[in-house]
C-alpha cells in the first residue's frame, strides 16, 4: 500500500468507522433486538467516529480520491455532525422507550444519515454533493415517519419526503446544465469556467437551481413551506437530528461552493442574496411570532437564523467563514438544548394516534416549578436564540452583525437587528411561559429521573456550553479562527 | 480586584437567595440586604481611601482604580474595569437603593421570594458592571444583559394592571425597546472598531485607544446616533419613551425603584462617559437637537403626568420631564451644567424612589394604584402623608432639596450656552408645581373616600423613609461632598467638548 493510499484510508477512517457501525449495529439486530444494546453500539461507534477524526486532524489537508476531500472545514463539519447525532442517540434511547414498534432500526437510520453528513462536508465534486443529499435525506423520511401510527409524524415523513424529490429534481437539473455547458463536475473547475463564461445564460440556470435545491434544505425562503409541519409532526430525536446536524452538513457545503464554484462578485448576484437573506429573516420571525405550538416555533426561528447566516455567504470575504463557524457552532449548541428540552418532556413516547410529543406551548406551563433545572437549560436557549448577552448565541449574532458591518451592508445589518427584535417577542414569550403558575392546565412533564439520564445530561452538558462559550468564548473562536484561517 | 468583586458580589448573592429560598422566606431577604449593605460598604470604603482631587491638566481620565485582563484576543477584547468619581457615585447609588429595594419589597413579594431576590439582584449586578465596563464590548454585555432579570421582575411579580394592559406585555416591551435600541449601539460600536481597525490595522474595544479614532463628519455623525438612540431610549427621550408608563405601572415596588433610581441613570452615564467623550465634534453638532429634545420631554412628561389616574404612571410621566432636564444638562456641556446633571441624578434617584415607594405602601393599604379612588387620605394613615409631602416638594425642585441644586446647576450652567433653552426651560418648573400639587391634592386631601383609619407606617417602613428624606435634604444643604467626587470626571468630559467647540469655532 502506498503512502499516499494509508493517508487517505486515515483521513476518510470516520466516515468508514461510521458505515461499519451501521453493519454492526445490523447484525446486532439481526442476533437478538436489544433496545440498549443497539444504542451503546451506536454510542461508542460515533465516539470512536470522533476519536479518528479528532486524531486525523495531524495529518493536514488530504485529497480522498478526487471527489472528496478532507480538509479543516470538513473535519469541523464533522465534528458538528457526529456530537449533534451522538446527543441525538442519548435523546432517541429514552425516547423509544415507551414505543411500542421495533425501536432498534431507528438508530441505523441515524447512523446512515450521519454517514450521509459526513460526505457531505467532504464533497468536493456534484457527484458526491448529491450523493451526500441524498444519504442524509433518504434516512430522514424513515426517522420523521418513525412512529407512523400518528398521523402528524407520517405526515411530516410524507411531506418531506415529496418535497425532497422535488428539491432533489431540482439540483440534479442544475448540475445537468451546468455539465453540459462546461463538461466538468468539479468544485474548483467548475469555478474557473463560471469566472470566465459567467454570462451564459445556462450556467446562471444551473446555478441557480442548485442553489434552490440546497436553499430546500436549508428551508430558506420562499423554499421554507415544509419547516414548520415537518418540524411539528417529526417524533423529537428526528427533528433534533433535522434541525441540527443535517442543516450544519449542507451549510457547509454550500460555503464551500461558494468558496470555489459560486464566488460571483457581480453586485446583482450579491443584491439577489442579500435579498433572499432579508426576506428570510423576516418572514421566519414574522410567521414565528403567531406560533403557539413550540416545535413549529423553533422551526420558523430556524428559518430565521439561516436567513442572518446567509449575511456571511453575501459577504463572502473577510470575517465570513470565521462567521459560519462560530454562528454554526452556537446555533447547534443552543437547538440541541432546545429540541433536547422539548424531547426530554415527550419522553418516553405516548401512542396518541393524533400528536404524540408535547409540542403544543400549554404544556410547558410553569415548567419551572416542576422541573427548575430542565427550565434553565429551556431558558439559556431562548436567551441565545434571541441572541442576548452572556449565552453563546450572542457570539454568533456579534460575529454576523460584524461581518455586515466590516462589508458596509447597512440594510443586512438592519434587517439582522429588526429581525432580532422581532424574534424577541416570541423567545420571550416561551421563556416566560415556563416561569407562569397556572394550575389545571393540560401539561406534561419529563421523567423524575431525566437528569440521571444519558439525554439528560447531554442536555445539561449542552446549556453549559452555551454558558461558557457566553462567558469566555475565545478557545472558540481561535479554534475557528484557525478553520477559517488555514 | 476590589473592582471585580463589586460586579460579582451581587451575582453570587442572588445565587444564594435562590438556594436560600429551601430555609423560608426570611432567609432570601436578609442575603439580598447583607448583600447589598457590603456592596454599599465596599463602595463607601472606597470613597474614603481613594482621591478624587483633580486630574492633571490634559489628562486623559481620571481613573483611581483599574483592572485588565485578556478576554478575547481575537478582537483585542479585554475585561478592562476602570472607576472614577461619577461611577463610584453610581455605584454607591446602586448599592443603596438595591438595599432599599429588598427592604420596600419585605412584605409585597410573598411569592418565589428566592428567585425574585435572584433577578433583583442581578439587575444590580449588571448595572454595576455598566459603571464599571471600559472595555466597549464588556458594556455593551452589561447593558443588554441587566435587562433579562428586569424583564422578569415586572413579567412574574408585576401588577396586573389597569385597562386590559398586561405585566407580560409591559416587560415584553420594554425588552424589545431596550434591547433593539441596544443593537443599534452594537452596530454603532461595531463600526467605531472596524474605523479604528482601518486606521491603525488593530482591533480593540478599548475606552482609551477609541477615544482618539480619525473619524470623518459623515460617520462620525452616524456612530454618534447609534449611542445616541440606545441611550435615549432607555433615558428615555421623549419620541423613545412609549415603553417607561407600562414599564413602571406593571412593575412591582422593587422594579420602578430601581428602573427609576438606577436604570434611567445608566443612560445619562453612557451619554456622559461614551456619546460625549467618543464622537466630540458630531455630538457638540447635535447638541441643539438633543436639547431641543430635552425640552420637549421636560413640557410633555409634566403635562401628560397632569392627566393621569394611575398614581405610578403620574410618576412615572415626572421621571421622563426630570430626565429632560439631564439631557439639556449634558448637552450643554459646560462645567456647572455637568455637575448639576449629576447631582440631579442623585436627587431624582432619591426622590423618584421615594414616590416610588410610597405609592407600593400606599397598594399594600389600599389595593388600588387609582388616585380616583384615594382622597383625604391625611387623616386615614398615620406618617406616611406626611413623607409624601417631602418627595413631592423634593420632586417639584423646593430649595433645600437636592433636586433643587442640581435642576439650578443645570439651568445655570446651561444659560451660557443656550439661554432660550434656559429661559423655556425653566417654564416646565411651574408645570412641576402643577403636577406635584395634584399628587398631593388628589390623594391625600379632599373628601376622603372612607373614614376607617389605615394601618401606621411600620418601623421598617419609617426608618426606610426617614433614611430617604435624610439624604434629601443633607444633598439639598450640603452637596458638596458629590460635586467634589464627580469634579475630576466631569472636568474631563467638559474638556472634551471644549475642544471639540474649539475646533469647529476654528473651521467655521
Amino acid at each position: 500500500m502506498s503512502q499516499a493510499f494509508v493517508q487517505a484510508l486515515l483521513a476518510i477512517s470516520p466516515l468508514i468507522l461510521v458505515s461499519l457501525t451501521v453493519i454492526v449495529v445490523m447484525l446486532s439486530i439481526a442476533w437478538q433486538r436489544n433496545h440498549t444494546l443497539s444504542a451503546i453500539l451506536t454510542a461508542i461507534g460515533l465516539n470512536v467516529a470522533l476519536l479518528a477524526l479528532l486524531f486525523g486532524w495531524t495529518l493536514g489537508p488530504v485529497d480522498v480520491t478526487s471527489v472528496l476531500v478532507v480538509d479543516d472545514l470538513s473535519r469541523f463539519g464533522g465534528v458538528l455532525v457526529l456530537m449533534s447525532t451522538l446527543a441525538c442517540v442519548t435523546l432517541a434511547h429514552h425516547y423509544l422507550e415507551g414505543y411500542e414498534g421495533p425501536r432498534d432500526e431507528f438508530y441505523l437510520l441515524l447512523l446512515s444519515a450521519a454517514a450521509g453528513g459526513l460526505v457531505l462536508v467532504s464533497a468536493r465534486h456534484m457527484t458526491t454533493l448529491f450523493f451526500g443529499i441524498e444519504l442524509l435525506s433518504m434516512p430522514l423520511f424513515g426517522m420523521l415517519a418513525y412512529t407512523f401510527r400518528d398521523r402528524s409524524a407520517l405526515e411530516s415523513g410524507i411531506k418531506y419526503m415529496v418535497l425532497s424529490a422535488a428539491a432533489t429534481a431540482f439540483l440534479l437539473f442544475g448540475m445537468a446544465l451546468l455539465y453540459a455547458v462546461t463538461g466538468t463536475l468539479d468544485f474548483a473547475e467548475l469555478g474557473a469556467s463560471l469566472s470566465t463564461r459567467g454570462s451564459d445564460p445556462w450556467l446562471l440556470a444551473g446555478a441557480g437551481m442548485l442553489l434552490v435545491g440546497l436553499a430546500f434544505k436549508l428551508s430558506i425562503v420562499p423554499f421554507h413551506l415544509w419547516t414548520p409541519d415537518v418540524y411539528q409532526g417529526g417524533p423529537g430525536p428526528a427533528t433534533t437530528f433535522l434541525a441540527t446536524a443535517s442543516k450544519v452538513a449542507v451549510f457547509l457545503v454550500l460555503l464551500r461552493l461558494f468558496q470555489s464554484t459560486l464566488a460571483f462578485h457581480e453586485n446583482w448576484w450579491r443584491d439577489l442574496l442579500g435579498f433572499i437573506a432579508v426576506i428570510t429573516m423576516l418572514v421566519g420571525n414574522l410567521l414565528a411570532l403567531t406560533q403557539n405550538d413550540l416545535k413549529r416555533l423553533l422551526g420558523y426561528s430556524s428559518i430565521a437564523h439561516f436567513g442572518y447566516l446567509l449575511v456571511a455567504l453575501v459577504v463572502n470575504e473577510g470575517l465570513a467563514v470565521e462567521t459560519v463557524g462560530v454562528y454554526l457552532v452556537t446555533y447547534v449548541l443552543t437547538t440541541l438544548g432546545a429540541f433536547g428540552v422539548v424531547t426530554l418532556v415527550s419522553s418516553p413516547y405516548v401512542a396518541t394516534g393524533g400528536m404524540a410529543d408535547a409540542s403544543p406551548l400549554h404544556h410547558y406551563r410553569g415548567l419551572f416549578w416542576r422541573r427548575p433545572y430542565l427550565t434553565a437549560v429551556m431558558t439559556v436557549s431562548m436567551l441565545s436564540l434571541a441572541g442576548i448577552p452572556f449565552t453563546a448565541g450572542f457570539i454568533g449574532k456579534f460575529y454576523i452583525i460584524a461581518v455586515g458591518v466590516e462589508a458596509h451592508r447597512w440594510w443586512l445589518v438592519g434587517s439582522v437587528v429588526l429581525g432580532s427584535a422581532i424574534g424577541l417577542y416570541y423567545y420571550l414569550r416561551v421563556m416566560v411561559t415556563l416561569f407562569l403558575h397556572e394550575p389545571g392546565m393540560q401539561r406534561r412533564d419529563a421523567t423524575h429521573d431525566w437528569a440521571e439520564r444519558a439525554g439528560g445530561m447531554v442536555v445539561l452538558g449542552v446549556a453549559t456550553l452555551v454558558i461558557l462559550l457566553g462567558l469566555y468564548p475565545t478557545p472558540m473562536i481561535n479554534w475557528v479562527s484557525w478553520v477559517a484561517g488555514s | 480586584m476590589t473592582l471585580v468583586w463589586l460586579i460579582l458580589i451581587p451575582f453570587l448573592g442572588g445565587l444564594l437567595c435562590w438556594q436560600a429560598e429551601r430555609f423560608g422566606d426570611r432567609a432570601p431577604r436578609w442575603i439580598a440586604l447583607g448583600t447589598m449593605l457590603l456592596e454599599l460598604l465596599m463602595v463607601l470604603g472606597l470613597w474614603i481611601s481613594s482621591d478624587f482631587s483633580l486630574p492633571a491638566e490634559g489628562a486623559a481620565n481620571a481613573w483611581t482604580l483599574e483592572w485588565q485582563i485578556d478576554w478575547i484576543p481575537r478582537f483585542g477584547i479585554q475585561v478592562h474595569l476602570a472607576i472614577d468619581g461619577l461611577s463610584l457615585l453610581m455605584i454607591a447609588l446602586t448599592g443603596l437603593l438595591g438595599a432599599m429595594a429588598v427592604i420596600c419589597s419585605w412584605k409585597e413579594i410573598v411569592q418565589r421570594v428566592g428567585f425574585f431576590h435572584l433577578n433583583l439582584l442581578w439587575i444590580l449586578g449588571g448595572v454595576v458592571g455598566v459603571f464599571l465596563a471600559i472595555d466597549l464590548f464588556l458594556f455593551f454585555l452589561f447593558w443588554e444583559m441587566m435587562l433579562v432579570p428586569m424583564y422578569f421582575l415586572i413579567a412574574l411579580w408585576g401588577h396586573s394592571g389597569s385597562q386590559g394592559s398586561s405585566r407580560i406585555g409591559a416587560a415584553t416591551k420594554f425588552f424589545i425597546y431596550t434591547q433593539a435600541s441596544g443593537l443599534l449601539m452594537l452596530i454603532a460600536i461595531l463600526g467605531l472598531v472596524f474605523a479604528h481597525h482601518a486606521a491603525t490595522g488593530n482591533y480593540t474595544f478599548a475606552y482609551a485607544d477609541l477615544l482618539n479614532t480619525p473619524l470623518s463628519e459623515t460617520t462620525a455623525w452616524w456612530l454618534m446616533l447609534g449611542f445616541f438612540v440606545a441611550f435615549a431610549v432607555k433615558l428615555p427621550v421623549v419620541p423613545l419613551h412609549g415603553w417607561l408608563p407600562d414599564a413602571h405601572a406593571q412593575a412591582p415596588t422593587a422594579g420602578s425603584v430601581d428602573l427609576a433610581g438606577i436604570l434611567l441613570k445608566t443612560a445619562a452615564y453612557g451619554m456622559l462617559r461614551f456619546a460625549l467623550p467618543l464622537f466630540p465634534e458630531a455630538s457638540q453638532a447635535f447638541a441643539p437637537v438633543a436639547m431641543t429634545l430635552g425640552l420637549i420631554g421636560i413640557f410633555y412628561g409634566a403635562i401628560l403626568a397632569c392627566g393621569q389616574q394611575d398614581l405610578k404612571r403620574l410618576i412615572a410621566y415626572t421621571s421622563i420631564s426630570h430626565m429632560g432636564f439631564v439631557l439639556i444638562g449634558i448637552y450643554a456641556g459646560t462645567e456647572l451644567a455637568l455637575q448639576g446633571v449629576v447631582a440631579l441624578m442623585v436627587a431624582h434617584a432619591f426622590s423618584a424612589a421615594g414616590l416610588f415607594i410610597l405609592s407600593g405602601q400606599l397598594y399594600e393599604r389600599l389595593h388600588t394604584r387609582d388616585m380616583r379612588l384615594m382622597g383625604g387620605l391625611w387623616g386615614r394613615i398615620r406618617g406616611l402623608p406626611g413623607f409624601a409631602l417631602c418627595f413631592v416638594a423634593a420632586s417639584l425642585g423646593l430649595p433645600g432639596t437636592a433636586n433643587f441644586v442640581g435642576e439650578f446647576m443645570v439651568m445655570f450652567g446651561a444659560f451660557g450656552v443656550a439661554p432660550w433653552v434656559v429661559v423655556i426651560a425653566s417654564a416646565g418648573l411651574i408645570l412641576a408645581a402643577v403636577y406635584s400639587l395634584f399628587i398631593m391634592q388628589r390623594v391625600y386631601y379632599g373628601p376622603p373616600a372612607e373614614e376607617t383609619p389605615l394601618a401606621g407606617l411600620d418601623r421598617r417602613e419609617m426608618v426606610l423613609l426617614f433614611g430617604i428624606v435624610a439624604l434629601v435634604v443633607f444633598f439639598g444643604i450640603y452637596p458638596q461632598p458629590l460635586l467634589d467626587t464627580s469634579a475630576g470626571a466631569m472636568q474631563i468630559v467638559q474638556q472634551s467638548v471644549q475642544q471639540a467647540g474649539a475646533m469647529m469655532g476654528g473651521a467655521q
